[in-house]
């Protein structure tokens, strides 16, 4: 019989990362930016924690408060600078999305890795590899271990992860209400569809989108931390993030632009991604690859389905991927 | 009025074009504030003085004959992908799946030299299979996207880039279905006493036949998008649709053909990376080239010629920060970064050639108060 209560947890915890990139992406979206450099900046989200945390045990790690704190705000900070750089280029400059999207992600992944390599050749330390316990452990900690199998089914399914899933859920739903029922997601949402209409209205859309873009690529961050401190235990592994900065790309089109969904869409995604270690044993290892693909193939047929549809709130926001001149035409 | 006035410290305006060797000194002059920044993080890192690592970058290009063909080879291959995704961008259609296209057309011709090759067909035969199949696949996996963006108006980005990474799957299954040996889940050298499917080498020189072929495609692209009836329809498409349809151009067939052409081509970097290179398909044969072209074709505002240059550029230095990463025991995605830094420098660099800054004088403040 297929085993929910232990599939289930670690479907939500391959899918926490997800949900936070897709969060991210699908604020900055909705301002029209297209920022492919999603992958990019979840790296650096990543490495920028790690590369916090890692001096700060070398220091001891004395207060548990600033143990979590430190790689947090050092998360935040690298993820910002992406943004700001990623706006700078497209808005202020007015630069082509998709090639500085694409040049970020090359530059972040790179970055990501260059530390993640040798951080410890450079900060002349001794230890082989970078592995952050104690910083883990501050971030794993929860109520109930989802591998005990005496604890209930309910503490397993709920209560089993660290704060910063917690933290990725209810950033869904705040974006989701932000973006939806509010005055400034309104604005922001104008900013996406009709640039001109915004602006004619009296929005200041560079603001609009600096803002979005900014706040948008620290949630992404955070999603690369969330990889490494409470996923990976710690451990930075080079390329281990692999693709799923681009699968949360593909999560903002399957959740068609709506972080509320994107929140059981990307349990669903992260159990597609480890359904391939879950299928019967002894079946043809080549198949497993297969099952890989399905993400991609699930949202392709949800790109095709709504624009075959064609509602128009099904819609990805209409300026979306074109900068905005006020004198043009 | 006591409303205060609120006139801005200057003034951003759209130019006109301006003479080429303007726009290239803008570029150059980016191109060497990006070399700078690149030596004084490369220093700070290492703790070097640059200009030793200048040397370093140069040799790791022009060491040896060598490294020099390597250079090469890698010129040509990001330069036939980059030729390959050009068509679509004229057009604005935006096709990031030359990753995936590259990937399925490898697979086809592994395909041809894997089950024909057991078959015992003759090599030209095997050759030739391997030709059609591959410019054939590369075209289907990109047919599908632009066949969905002319009906329905489906966002080809997205579309295309998915398509990737169902490609990589595909070949990642494939992998495991051809392994050699059993149980290693790589595929190996594929035919490798027969040489069934290998291309010939000629000259002597084992990348030459690749250069060649990708140096014919440049030109032929060059003439294609500038001289012919067809180019010209891409370009009105890409200009803008609405005049396009005005005129009488079937925007539908325009972009699924040069989509189609785009994924062939895409394909035939697929099939010299198999059949002439590498001999053997792995999930990571195309390397990021298919992101990378993006790039390289932006750079090159989308002129085959200049392509060779901003090819050449970035291959370059990513073989040069190779070589420091080795020399200094550092990890090898220093490239990357360095990439990076180069290609933000640039693409800053393009707002100054489309755009001016004039910064409002004080007098006209005074008369905008007036007014």
């Amino acid at each position: 019989m297929f085993d929910f209560i232990s599939f289930i947890p670690r479907a939500i915890v391959q899918g926490i990362p997800l949900l936070l990139g897709s969060t991210g992406e699908t604020l900055t979206e909705k301002s029209g930016n297209l920022n492919l450099g999603i992958p990019g900046i979840m790296y650096v989200g990543a490495i920028s924690g790690v590369i916090g945390s890692f001096f700060y045990e070398a220091a001891g790690a004395p207060s548990p408060f600033l143990t979590v704190l430190i790689p947090l705000l050092c998360c935040l900070l690298g993820s910002l600078l992406m943004g700001l750089l990623y706006c700078f280029l497209t808005v202020t400059l007015r630069a082509n999305q998709n090639v500085t999207g694409l040049a970020l992600t090359t530059f972040g992944v790179g970055f990501g890795n260059f530390f993640g390599g040798s951080l410890i050749k450079l900060s002349g330390s001794e230890l082989p590899s970078i592995i952050l316990t104690t910083t883990s452990n501050c971030f794993r900690r929860s109520l109930v271990n989802a591998a005990d199998t005496t604890a209930s089914w309910f503490g397993r399914l709920f209560l089993s992860y660290g704060f910063l899933a917690y933290e990725a859920v209810i950033i869904a739903l705040v974006a989701a209400y932000v973006l939806n029922r509010t005055r400034t997601g309104l604005h922001l949402r104008s900013v996406g569809e009709s640039p001109t209409t915004a602006d004619a209205a009296g929005i200041n859309v560079s603001r609009y989108k600096y803002a979005a873009t900014c706040i948008g690529a620290m949630i992404a961050g955070l999603g690369g931390l969330y990889y490494v401190m409470d996923y990976a235990s710690g451990v930075w592994t080079n390329d281990a993030f692999g693709d799923r900065g681009w699968l949360a790309i593909a999560l903002v089109i399957f959740t068609i632009w709506r972080p509320n969904v994107g929140v059981l869409a990307s349990f669903l995604f992260g159990g597609l991604y480890i359904l391939h270690m879950y299928i019967p044993s002894g079946m043809n290892l080549a198949v497993k690859e297969l099952y890989k693909m399905l993400p991609y193939v699930v949202t392709i047929i949800v790109l095709v389905i709504s624009s075959m549809r064609n509602k128009r709130e099904n819609q990805p926001p209409a300026s979306l991927g074109l900068a905005y001149f006020r004198e043009e035409r | 009025m006591d409303k205060k006035t609120h006139s801005p410290l200057f003034h951003i305006a759209k130019r006109s074009a301006l003479p080429w060797y303007v726009t290239w000194g803008i570029r150059g002059t980016a191109l060497l504030l990006a070399l700078v920044a690149c030596g004084v993080v490369t220093s700070l890192v290492t703790g070097e003085n640059p200009f030793q690592i200048y040397a370093a970058i140069f040799k790791g290009s022009f060491g040896t004959p060598r490294k020099f063909w390597v250079l090469l080879q890698n010129i040509a291959m990001l330069l036939c992908v980059s030729l390959a995704v050009t068509p679509a961008f004229r057009m604005r259609c935006w096709n990031l799946g030359g990753e995936g296209q590259a990937l399925i057309g490898g697979l086809a011709s592994a395909a041809c030299m894997i089950l024909l090759g057991r078959a015992g067909l003759p090599n030209w035969l095997v050759i030739l299979c391997m030709i059609v199949s591959s410019v054939a696949a590369g075209a289907i996996w990109a047919g599908i996207p632009a066949f969905f963006r002319a009906r329905f108006n489906t966002n080809e980005t997205l579309f295309t880039l998915m398509m990737n990474y169902v490609a990589t799957q595909l070949v990642a299954f494939f992998c495991v279905v051809w392994e050699s040996p059993k149980g290693s889940g790589t595929i190996g050298i594929i035919n490798q006493n027969s040489q069934i499917g290998w291309f010939p080498t000629i000259g002597g020189q084992k990348y030459l036949l690749n250069v060649l072929i990708v140096a014919l495609v440049c030109v032929g692209m060059y003439i294609y998008l500038n001289y012919s009836k067809h180019g010209y329809e891409i370009a009105v498409v890409g200009e803008s649709e609405r005049t396009a349809r005005y005129v009488g151009i079937k925007v539908d067939r325009v972009i699924i053909r040069t989509m189609l052409l785009s994924g062939a081509l895409c394909g035939l970097a697929g099939l010299l990376l198999v059949g002439s290179t590498n001999h053997t398909l792995t999930t990571t044969i195309v390397d990021g080239r298919g992101f990378t072209a993006v790039m390289v074709s932006w750079l090159a505002q989308f002129n085959p010629i200049w392509m060779i240059l901003t090819s050449f550029l970035l291959v370059f230095l990513g073989r040069g920060a190779g070589e420091i990463a080795t020399n200094f025991g550092l990890n090898q995605s220093f490239g990357d970064i360095l990439t990076g830094i180069i290609l933000f420098f640039i693409i800053g660099s393009e707002f100054f050639i489309r755009y001016q800054i004039r910064f409002v004088k004080a007098s006209e403040k005074e008369e905008a108060k007036h007014v």
